[in-house]
């Protein structure tokens, strides 16, 4: 544990507890008074993503002994981590992010977890998007409830779209959302959707499902939303981005195309002067088991498309990247020491990435637990000391203006212990 | 006017009505479903597939050529997937077609079901080429059989052994780690286990989250099944038949094991089996099938009445899967409500597929709706399988593909077929007048087959 750290939490928290309920009321005073409009991204890393090989605390001794042969090089060494605080380290392949955290457009979290204690993915996947502290309490997502509580979150455009054909969990709920991806076949004519919408208008599910999706392809089809080449054929579902196992794909896209493709189009969508604020996609293929990989390999590979696709959403954002915060979170970590088939299995605490020209960044927050064996959680994990609702709130508050009461009430219900962290977003 | 019994019978336990089945099905469709588990689960038919050991024991050796070429400057990387892509196609082209063609509807459905429960996925290493004979060999030919079967010859099918891991996965104490640790320099670390198909085989295939199993439980199992590896591959598993199931005793982990508060003898390979037979016949896994195939069959939340009704057919007589079948068809709820399960993109493409007569023509691009509609056969992404709610997949963008699927089908077919006439042999007690008004008035052949496809009362079973 490095002092440091644990100063840099601290001075953290003493905001929280003290300016929550006047940060949220500058948040939106602001974003009144300049014009500004947040964008805010979610992006879902499922799988379960290694926080110990993305973010590797290089000051700490027990690091090498855990991971040995699998351990990041401290920053400086060849092939080592990039820099960032010293005593953290971000994976070589994260290039994009490190720029960030050098501009201070990046928060790195450590240590952090959401409420859940076991560890199964799609349960774990479960709570991190129900935002209760139990798989399967809720039918809706943190993200939709808070923006049926966003000022003017009940203007249906100012609503959120998930990039895919469904919408995930965590944006499932009260307020009006849509999903849209590129379409290969032809739109339906004039007569024939103006029949079908006449058909579905006594079905409460199909009429608003098919007006939503005319309305997200309406948005994506205006001036300036989409890329040129958005007008190309994907090569598979964006859901899928960074699924394909290299050397191996059964349909070869090149990993991070069908990634890269989503990434412009949720641009695409934010950056409309009255499209959707929030944006929401996932990618998958984290959960490696079996030959992770260090500075190379498997793990590095997916980092890489992760990272360019993060570089792209800023590049396609253009002016807008100013205004924007964008979250990755992943459901847990996973073990601190490598397995017996040099990869790692499901574990606990993990990292988070708060990115974007919104973000007050260029620093870690961590209350660094350590890495000897009693300081593990069960003798296997990472100690969580950070509730991911602490970072979820502070982010929603601050951003996207959410009243703190809302946050407490309905968007995560019996979170009163965990605190919203305060000054990620720049004021 | 169709009675509901046969409706519900062809569209939600089937896979769609063909034209004239739901007035071939007669009476209130469960004699229909019981008579399909009277024999034995048909194979695929017609199709010249490969097994899995074939197939594997072919990629392995590719792919040491592969290795070789590298190591001299060539690059034959495409090699393997140009060898896999079309043993996939093939497969789940074969799948597709009876799917389509079947008169045993209820079995095939109950066949994609225990796939999807004991799910590989094929955006991994060897699996595009191993997902269907997986689900040829190990899966179709016992779904009338006993679930303690059908579990363990999921489990030791090398698709399955390959995709969560545990071919890799080596007894700390084995003689090959104790070997291994012998001959350790710097920081290499001795080989050890891999808890992927343990935990999944507990959380996934047999009690489910909450079913009252720990962490402890987890490793320990994982220990139990160390050894359970495939022939023909490199470094730890290079000996042995190629793309066979091969026991290693040399990486089981020795010694007497607890799972479950239960004590398992050093018994090598039988350990494992043991655990499995008990696994199979615990409580919890009663009622994880229970709900599963409740939510399957019923509805989203399913009934906790039927649930129980399931649960205790499936422990009274001892897991034999025709009776807990039988029992689903017996549950009043699963007739009570309807269209309360929304389509998957698998289940609507197939039903469009069934209802208009279409061929599954193999030099046409068959797979390329599921591709279209998000659902590509054997893709689930992860081995939870897909997800079984209206949430998952009745998103704004996903309807839309359907709708103008559903359209691209109605301008290839035009007026090759009769949506006013097709409508209620499809459709049967489910039929609103809203959408037999929509199509008699539609504009066009086509765009009758359009809104046909795209009913309400179509999207839903």
């Amino acid at each position: 544990m490095s002092a440091m750290k644990r100063r840099e939490f601290l001075r953290v928290g003493a905001w929280a507890t003290g300016g929550a309920l006047i940060t949220s009321r500058l948040a939106f005073a602001h974003a009144a008074a300049t014009g500004r409009r947040p964008r805010f991204v979610l992006v879902i890393l499922r799988g379960a993503l290694d926080g110990l090989a993305a973010v590797p605390p290089c000051g700490d001794r027990g690091y090498g002994r855990l991971r040995g042969e699998f351990a990041l090089r401290a920053p400086g060494e060849p092939k080592g981590a990039l820099p960032l605080d010293g005593f953290f380290g971000l994976h070589p392949s994260l290039g994009f992010l490190g720029q960030s955290y050098a501009a201070r457009e990046l928060i790195v979290f450590h240590a952090v977890a959401s409420p859940y204690r076991e560890r199964s993915h799609f349960d774990g996947q479960d709570v991190l998007e129900n935002g209760t502290a139990q798989a399967h309490a809720s039918q809706s997502g943190w993200l939709n409830r808070a923006l049926a509580q966003a000022p003017g979150g009940g203007r249906r455009r100012d609503a959120g779209v998930a990039l895919g054909q469904n919408v995930p969990l965590v944006m499932r709920g009260p307020a009006e959302v849509t999903s849209w991806s590129p379409s290969k076949l032809t739109g339906l004519d004039d007569d024939t959707l103006a029949r079908i919408t006449d058909l579905y208008a006594r079905d409460p599910l199909l009429s608003v499902r098919l007006a939503d999706a005319l309305m997200a392809d309406r948005v994506a089809a205006e001036p300036g939303a989409m890329a040129p080449d958005m007008a190309a054929p994907p090569n598979m579902a964006p859901a899928q981005a960074g699924q394909v196992q290299a050397g191996q794909p059964p349909a070869p896209p090149a990993p991070g195309g069908a990634y890269a493709e989503t990434v412009r189009a949720a641009a695409g969508f934010l950056r409309q002067e009255d499209g959707p604020q929030v944006a929401v996609f996932d990618t998958t293929g984290w959960d490696t088991h079996a030959n992770e990989g260090a500075a190379e390999g498997q793990l590095a590979g997916r980092l890489a498309a992760l990272d360019k696709g993060l570089a792209t959403l800023k590049g396609e954002l253009g002016p807008v990247w100013k205004d924007t915060a964008v979250l990755l979170v992943t459901e847990f970590g996973r073990t601190a020491a490598i397995n017996g088939t040099r990869g790692t299995d499901h574990g606990t605490a993990t990292m988070a990435f708060l990115a974007g020209g919104a973000v007050a960044g260029g620093r870690v927050i961590a209350d660094w637990p350590g890495l000897s064996s009693h300081e593990l959680y069960q003798g296997r994990d990472l100690t969580p000391t950070l509730d991911l609702r602490c970072v979820l709130k502070g982010v929603l508050e601050e951003h996207l203006a959410i009243a703190p009461r809302a946050l407490e009430a309905t968007v995560f219900p019996q979170s009163e212990r965990a605190r919203a962290l305060a000054g990620l977003i720049r004021a | 006017m169709q009675q509901l019994g046969s409706t519900i019978a062809a569209n939600r336990f089937g896979l769609g009505a063909r034209p004239g089945e739901l007035a071939s099905i007669g009476g209130d469709g469960r004699d229909w479903l019981r008579a399909q588990l009277e024999r034995a689960p048909p194979a695929i038919a017609g199709a010249q597939l490969a097994s899995s050991a074939q197939t594997l024991g072919e990629a392995l050796a590719l792919q040491r050529e592969v290795q070789q070429a590298r190591r001299s400057g060539n690059d034959l990387q495409q090699r393997l997937p140009q060898f896999l892509k079309p043993i996939y196609q093939s497969e789940a082209t074969a799948r597709f077609e009876q799917a389509v063609m079947t008169g045993r509807p209820f079995i095939e459905r109950i066949t994609q079901f225990w796939t999807n429960h004991f799910a590989v996925s094929i955006d991994k290493q060897f699996m595009a080429g191993l997902a269907g004979s997986f689900e040829r060999e190990a899966i179709r030919p016992r779904v009338l059989g006993n679930f303690g079967d059908l579990l363990l010859a999921a489990e030791m099918h090398p698709a399955m052994l390959l995709y969560l891991d545990n071919h890799l996965s080596v007894g700390p104490h084995s003689p090959t780690a104790i070997r291994a640790g012998l001959r350790r320099r710097g920081d290499n670390r001795p080989p050890g286990i891999n808890e992927n198909l343990g935990r999944e085989i507990l959380e996934l295939h047999t009690l489910g989250a909450g079913g009252g199993y720990t962490q402890y439980d987890v490793t320990s199992f994982a220990t139990v099944i160390t050894g359970w590896s495939v022939g023909g591959g490199n470094g730890l598993w290079a000996s042995g038949p190629p793309g066979r199931f091969v026991f290693r005793p040399d990486q089981h982990e020795p010694g007497i094991k607890t799972v479950l508060g239960r004590r398992y003898g050093d018994k090598g390979y039988e350990q494992g089996v043991e655990v499995l037979n008990d696994l199979a016949q615990h409580p919890s896994t009663a009622r994880h099938i229970a709900t599963k195939l409740a939510r399957h069959f019923i509805a989203d939340d399913p009934p906790p009445a039927a649930v129980e009704r399931l649960a205790r057919a499936f422990t009274e007589f001892g897991g034999n899967l025709p009776s807990v079948y039988r029992a689903l068809i017996d549950t009043p709820e699963a007739w009570e409500q309807p269209l309360a399960k929304y389509k998957t993109p698998n289940d609507f493409i197939v039903s469009s597929y069934r209802g208009l007569s279409l061929p599954v023509d193999a030099s046409h691009a068959p797979l390329a709706p599921f591709e279209l509609l998000g659902q590509r056969t054997w893709q689930p992404g992860s081995p939870a399988g897909w997800p079984d709610t209206s949430a998952d997949w009745d998103g704004a963008s996903a309807l839309l593909k359907r709708v103008e699927w559903a359209d691209a089908v109605g301008g290839r077919l035009g007026s090759r077929r009769d949506a006013a006439d097709l409508a209620p042999q499809l459709l049967g007690a489910t039929l609103t007048g809203a959408t037999g008004t929509a199509i008699a008035r539609a504009a066009s052949a086509q765009q009758a087959l359009t809104l046909l496809l795209a009913a309400p009362e179509f999207m839903r079973r």
